[in-house]
C-alpha cells in the first residue's frame, strides 16, 4: 500500500467518525472521537515522515469522486508531505490534549461531529493535484472550522467572530478561484500537473501572485487580511484554537507556497518585494497588537499573526533569491521559513494547550483576573514557560533556530542585483529583530501575569493542576520545542527534497559532516550555530554554579514578608497588570500605532463612582479598511433596498435589461 | 594533545572572566568615586560583597515560586555562557563556533527574559515596575544589536565573532563610514544593555527611577550574589566585545604560543582598565535621563545601525 493511500484512508476514516459521532454513546464519545483522531492523525504522521525521509518519489492518484468528467486528483510530493506531517503531528497532539480537556465541554456535540472533519478537510487540501479538490476541501475545511467556532454561540463576541471569519474565508476562497481561473487559463486545465505545464504570461502571473496573496493570506493573517483571526481562534474550544492557529494557518502557506513557488512560473524579481514588505509589516503589527491585548487567548492568536509574518519574510527572501538565480541562497531562506512553519506549529499549540488548561482551572481568559498559577498548576506553568522561551526566540529552544536561519539568509541578500530589494531587504531585517524582541517581551508579559504573581481572584487561588492527557500533550510538544533546539540538523535535513523540489538546490547536509552536530547554513568560517553544545553548556555551567553554592555557601532559606521596599501590601491588586506591563511599551510604540492615549476619569462632586485611568487605542487598520468598506455596503445596501419592493413588471424588465446588457458586454468582448 | 591545549585554553578563558568581573566591577566604582573625590570603596569590594552574600541566609518572599530560586542559575548560566565565547586574549577558541555573535545576543536575551520574569514573581509593584521597563528598554536595545552585527557580518562577511574579530585585527579592514557609526551605536546598546547612567543608575535605590535593582528588589543571600556576578558578567562582556571588535591589538592568533598568550591576557587587562575608566568618567560627567527619553536615546542606536547596514547594503565602499 503507498504511503498516499495511507493518508487518504486516514482522512476517509475521519470523515466517516465525523458523520457517526453523533449516534456514540456520551459516555464513550469523546474517548473514542479523540481516540480514533489521534490514531488516524498517527498514522498518516508515519506516511507523511515516511515519504519526507525516505525521499521517494511524487505518487498520485486520480479517484472518481466529485464532478463525473474529471475526477478528483490526489498525490503526495515532498512539499505536501512536509505539511501533512505539520498537520498531523498537531492534529495528533490536540487528539492527546483534548482526551482529557473535551471532558470539560458543555456541548460536546458542537464539537465532536465537526472535529474530525476539519482534520481531514486540512489533510485533503494538502493532498489535492487539481484545483476543483484543493478549492472544495479548502472551503470545506473553513466551514468545518467555523462551525467549531460557533460552537460556543452563546457568547456575544462568538457570533461576531464567527461573522467576521465567515466573511472573510468566502472571500479568500473567491480570490483562490479566481487565481485557479487565471491559472487554468481558457482550456480548463484543472489538475496541478497540467497547470504547472502552462507556464502563465508575466502580466497573468502577477495578478496570480496578488489574488494568491488575498486568498491564502487572508486564511494565514497577513496583515491587513488578518482581522478575523484574532476574533475567531480564541473562541474555538482550546485544542480547536491551537489547531486552526498552530496548523490551519500552515495549510493556508502550504496554498500560497503551492500557487507561487510551485504553480504560478518564474518569480518575476518585484515578486518579493511584495511578500517581504507584507511579511516585515506583518511581524511588527501582529506582536505590537498582541502586547496591547490582556485575553490570553486572544494575545496568542496576534502572535500566530506575528509568526506568519516571519514566515513569509523566509518565504519572500526565497523568491528574491530564486529570482535572481542564487539557487543555494534561496534554498536557505526557504528552509528557513518552513523550519519556521514547523517550529511555530509546535510551540503555538503548546501556548494554546496551556491557556486551555488554565481556561478550564480558572474560567478565565482575561490576565487582569489570573496571577499566581506556578503555585496551583506547577506543571502547566512549566510546559507553558517553555512554549514562552521557545516562541520568544531564546538558544537552545527551536524558534530561535529558524530566526537565526533567517537572519543569516537576510546577510545574503547583498549578493542581490537588483537595488530596490537591496534597499528593502536591510528594512525587513530590522523589522524583523524589533519583532523578536517585543516577542520576548509580550510572553514576559504573558507568563509573568498570568502564572507569576500572587492569584487575583478567589477562583484563581482555588485552581487545580489540569489532567494527565492534557499534561501529556503539552510535555510532549515541550520536549520536541527542545530537541528541534538541540538537533536542528535533522529538521534541516529532513527538508531538504522539499527546498530541492522548489528552488532546485539544497542547503548543504547538516547531520553527520560537522562536528558535534552544528548547523553550517553556508560555510563554516562564515556562520555556525550548535543549539546542543549551546544548551549543555548552560546545563554544565548552571549545575556547577549550583554545585559550587550548595558546597561552599550558606544553604539556609527563610521565608518572610515581601521586602517590596519596605512598604509590601497585602492585596493583589496592587500588582503590575498586563495593562500596566505593557504601559511602556504601549507609550513608545503604541502613539503611533494606535493613537494610544491615556487620560483620567474623575467623577465630578458628589459623583460615587471610582475615579479611572482610560486608554483609547484606536484600530486605524479596521477603521483605515474594513470600516469604509462596511460603511459603503451599508450605504448601497439602503440605497438597493427599494428593489425589494418592485411589481413584478418591473422585476422582469430589469431582468431583461440586465441580460441584454450582459449579452452585449459579451459581443463586444476582444 | 592540541585538543588538550585548546581545552585548557578555554577553561582559561572562562575562569579569567568570572575572575575579572567583580575586578572590574570595583574598579569602575572606585574610579567613579575617585572622580567625585571620595575615598570609595576598596578595589576588592565587590569580592568581599559576595563572599558576605554567600555566607547569608536567603529570606525568600512568601508568594516566590519555585521559578524565582531556578532563575538565579539560569542567568548566570546563560551570562557565563556568553561571555566565554567573547574573544578576551586569543581567538579561534575551542567552542566558539557553537555559538555565533546572534547566538551571542540571544543568549544575553534568555538571561534578560528569566530576569524580568523574577520581578514579576513575587507580585510586588516594584518588581512590576522594573520588568516592564526593563523589557521596554530591550524591544529597542535588541533591533539595534542586531543591526550592529548585520554591519560587522557584512564587513567581515562572517557572523562567528572570532572571524570578525581576527577580520578587525588585519589590515584589510580600513576605515569605514560604517564602522564609526557602529561604534557609537554599539557603545549606546551596552550603557542601555548595562544599566548604565544615563540609562539606570546601577548605585541607586530610589525607588521611581530603578530599573535592573527594581527587579532583584526581593532577591537576597545567595541568590543576590549570582544575579551580582551575573551582571558584573555582562559588563565585562560588553567591554571585551567592543574592545575584540574595535581595539583588535594584542589578542593572540589560534595558533600562538604561551608568550603571545601571555601578551594576549596582558593586553586584555589594560584594555579592560581603559574602558572602565572610560565608562567612569563618562558615567561622572553626564545625568540620569527620565526613562522615557531612554527610547530617544536607544532610537539613535537603532537608526545608526539600520543606517550602517543600509551603506553596507547600497555599497562596499563604506
Amino acid at each position: 500500500m503507498t504511503m498516499l493511500t495511507v493518508a487518504l484512508s486516514c482522512a476517509a476514516t475521519l470523515l466517516v467518525l465525523a458523520v457517526a459521532a453523533p449516534f456514540i454513546a456520551r459516555s464513550l464519545a469523546n474517548t473514542l472521537v479523540y481516540g480514533l483522531c489521534a490514531a488516524a492523525a498517527l498514522i498518516s504522521l508515519f506516511a507523511a515522515l515516511d515519504h519526507v525521509l525516505g525521499a521517494t518519489t511524487p505518487e498520485g492518484v486520480a479517484l472518481p469522486l466529485g464532478i463525473p468528467w474529471l475526477g478528483a486528483h490526489f498525490r503526495i510530493d515532498p512539499l505536501s508531505a512536509f505539511f501533512l506531517a505539520v498537520v498531523d503531528l498537531g492534529a495528533a497532539a490536540a487528539s492527546l490534549f483534548a482526551l482529557g480537556h473535551g471532558h470539560h465541554e458543555e456541548s460536546p456535540l458542537r464539537v465532536l461531529p465537526f472535529y474530525p472533519a476539519f482534520l481531514a478537510g486540512m489533510t485533503l487540501v494538502l493532498l489535492a493535484d487539481d484545483a476543483f479538490t484543493f478549492l472544495v476541501s479548502w472551503e470545506f475545511m473553513s466551514l468545518t472550522s467555523w462551525a467549531l467556532v460557533m460552537s460556543h454561540h452563546g457568547v456575544r463576541d462568538n457570533v461576531h467572530a464567527g461573522y467576521v471569519y465567515l466573511v472573510m474565508a468566502v472571500f479568500g476562497t473567491l480570490s483562490l478561484l479566481l487565481a485557479f481561473g487565471l491559472l487554468a487559463g481558457p482550456e480548463g486545465t484543472y489538475t496541478f500537473g497540467q497547470i504547472r505545464s502552462m507556464h502563465p504570461t508575466p502580466g497573468l502571473a502577477a495578478i496570480v501572485l496578488i489574488l494568491a496573496l488575498i486568498g491564502a493570506g487572508s486564511k494565514a493573517g497577513l496583515v491587513p487580511l488578518h482581522v478575523w483571526l484574532p476574533l475567531a481562534h480564541p473562541a474555538a474550544p482550546s485544542h480547536v484554537s491551537a489547531l486552526m492557529s498552530g496548523v490551519m494557518t500552515k495549510v493556508a502557506v502550504y496554498g500560497f507556497v503551492r500557487i507561487i513557488f510551485d504553480l504560478a512560473g518564474e518569480p518575476a524579481w518585484w515578486w518579493s518585494i511584495l511578500v517581504l514588505a507584507l511579511g516585515g509589516i506583518t511581524a511588527v503589527m501582529g506582536v505590537v497588537y498582541a502586547l496591547m491585548q490582556h485575553d490570553l487567548k486572544r494575545l496568542l492568536a496576534y502572535h500566530t499573526v506575528e509568526n506568519i509574518g516571519i514566515i513569509f519574510i523566509g518565504l519572500g527572501l526565497a523568491l528574491a533569491f530564486r529570482a535572481h538565480g542564487l539557487v543555494f541562497a534561496a534554498a536557505l531562506a526557504l528552509t528557513a521559513g518552513l523550519l519556521h512553519v514547523f517550529n511555530h506549529s509546535v510551540f503555538k499549540s503548546l501556548l494554546f494547550f496551556g491557556s486551555g488548561a488554565v481556561l478550564t482551572a480558572t474560567g478565565e481568559r482575561d490576565m487582569e483576573h489570573l496571577g499566581g498559577l506556578i503555585h496551583r498548576m506547577p506543571q502547566t506553568a512549566f510546559v507553558f514557560l517553555v512554549g514562552c522561551a521557545a516562541i520568544s526566540a531564546l538558544p537552545p529552544l527551536n524558534g530561535f533556530v529558524s530566526e537565526w536561519l533567517t537572519f543569516q539568509a537576510i546577510l545574503l541578500s547583498p549578493q542581490i542585483s537588483s537595488w530596490g530589494l537591496r534597499l528593502l531587504v536591510p528594512a525587513v531585517g530590522a523589522m524583523l529583530a524589533l519583532s523578536a524582541a517585543l516577542a520576548a517581551a509580550c510572553f514576559v508579559k504573558a507568563f509573568g501575569v498570568t502564572f507569576l504573581g500572587r492569584a487575583r481572584t478567589p477562583a484563581v487561588a482555588r485552581a487545580t493542576e489540569t489532567d494527565r492527557h492534557s499534561l501529556g500533550a503539552m510535555y510532549f510538544l515541550a520536549a520536541l520545542c527542545l530537541v528541534a533546539g538541540v538537533l536542528p540538523g535533522v529538521f534541516i535535513d529532513a527538508l531538504a527534497p522539499v527546498a530541492e523540489s522548489l528552488v532546485g538546490g539544497r542547503m548543504p547536509l547538516q547531520t553527520g559532516m560537522q562536528q558535534w552536530l552544528s548547523i553550517v547554513p553556508i560555510e563554516a568560517s562564515r556562520s555556525s550555530y550548535d543549539g546542543l553544545l549551546v544548551f549543555l553548556f548552560m546545563v554544565i555551567s548552571g549545575t556547577l554554579a549550583a554545585f559550587a553554592i550548595h558546597r561552599l555557601a550558606s544553604d539556609r532559606l527563610r521565608r518572610a514578608p515581601a521586602w517590596d521596599c519596605g512598604y509590601p501590601d497585602q492585596s493583589a491588586a496592587t500588582q503590575y497588570t498586563a495593562s500596566s506591563f505593557a504601559q511602556p511599551i504601549r507609550r513608545v510604540f503604541g502613539t503611533v500605532v494606535f493613537h494610544a492615549r491615556e487620560h483620567g476619569d474623575m467623577p465630578g462632586p458628589g459623583d460615587m463612582r471610582p475615579a479611572r485611568l482610560v486608554v483609547d487605542l484606536r484600530d486605524l487598520i479596521w477603521d483605515a479598511v474594513y470600516a469604509p468598506i462596511a460603511k459603503a455596503i451599508g450605504v448601497i445596501a439602503d440605497r438597493l433596498n427599494h428593489l425589494q419592493f418592485l411589481t413584478i413588471r418591473q422585476s422582469l424588465s430589469l431582468v431583461f435589461t440586465a441580460l441584454v446588457i450582459l449579452l452585449l458586454v459579451l459581443a463586444i468582448w476582444p | 594533545m592540541a585538543v588538550i591545549v585548546e581545552f585548557v585554553v578555554q577553561g582559561v578563558q572562562m575562569v579569567l572572566v568570572l575572575l575579572l568581573a567583580p575586578l572590574l566591577t570595583g574598579f569602575v566604582r572606585k574610579v567613579k568615586a575617585r572622580l567625585l573625590r571620595r575615598q570609595g570603596p576598596p578595589l576588592l569590594q565587590p569580592y568581599l560583597d559576595l563572599v558576605r552574600l554567600m555566607r547569608k541566609e536567603v529570606v525568600l518572599a512568601e508568594s516566590a515560586s519555585w521559578l524565582f530560586r531556578a532563575i538565579p542559575y539560569l542567568i548566570f548560566a546563560a551570562t557565563w555562557v556568553a561571555a566565554s565565547l567573547v574573544p578576551t586574549f586569543r581567538t579561534g577558541l575551542m567552542f566558539s563556533w557553537s555559538a555565533d555573535l546572534i547566538a551571542i545576543i540571544a543568549l544575553l536575551g534568555s538571561a534578560r527574559f528569566f530576569q524580568a520574569l523574577a520581578g514579576l514573581d513575587v507580585g510586588t509593584s516594584f518588581g512590576g515596575i522594573g520588568s516592564s521597563r526593563e523589557v521596554m528598554i530591550a524591544s529597542l536595545a535588541e533591533p539595534a544589536m542586531i543591526m550592529i552585527v548585520f554591519t560587522l557580518a557584512l564587513i567581515a562577511g562572517s557572523t562567528q565573532l572570532s572571524s570578525i574579530a581576527e577580520f578587525m585585527g588585519s589590515p584589510a579592514v580600513g576605515l569605514r563610514v560604517s564602522l564609526g557609526l557602529v561604534l557609537v551605536a554599539l557603545t549606546l546598546v551596552a550603557i542601555a544593555e548595562n544599566g548604565r547612567i544615563p540609562v539606570d543608575n546601577p548605585a541607586t535605590h530610589l525607588e521611581l527611577t530603578m530599573v535592573h535593582e527594581a527587579m532583584v528588589l526581593e532577591y537576597s543571600g545567595r541568590h543576590l550574589a549570582l544575579i551580582d556576578l551575573s551582571a558584573s558578567l555582562k559588563l565585562l562582556l560588553y567591554i571585551s566585545l567592543v574592545a575584540c571588535l574595535f581595539a583588535p591589538w594584542g589578542i593572540a592568533p589560534s595558533d600562538a604560543g604561551t608568550a603571545v598568550l601571555t601578551i594576549g591576557i596582558a593586553a586584555y587587562v589594560v584594555k579592560l582598565a581603559i574602558s572602565g575608566f572610560l565608562l567612569a568618567f563618562f558615567e561622572t560627567s553626564i545625568a540620569k535621563m527620565r526613562v522615557f527619553r531612554v527610547p530617544e536615546f536607544l532610537g539613535v542606536a537603532l537608526m545608526l545601525g539600520l543606517l550602517a547596514t543600509l551603506l553596507r547594503f547600497v555599497s562596499r565602499g563604506f
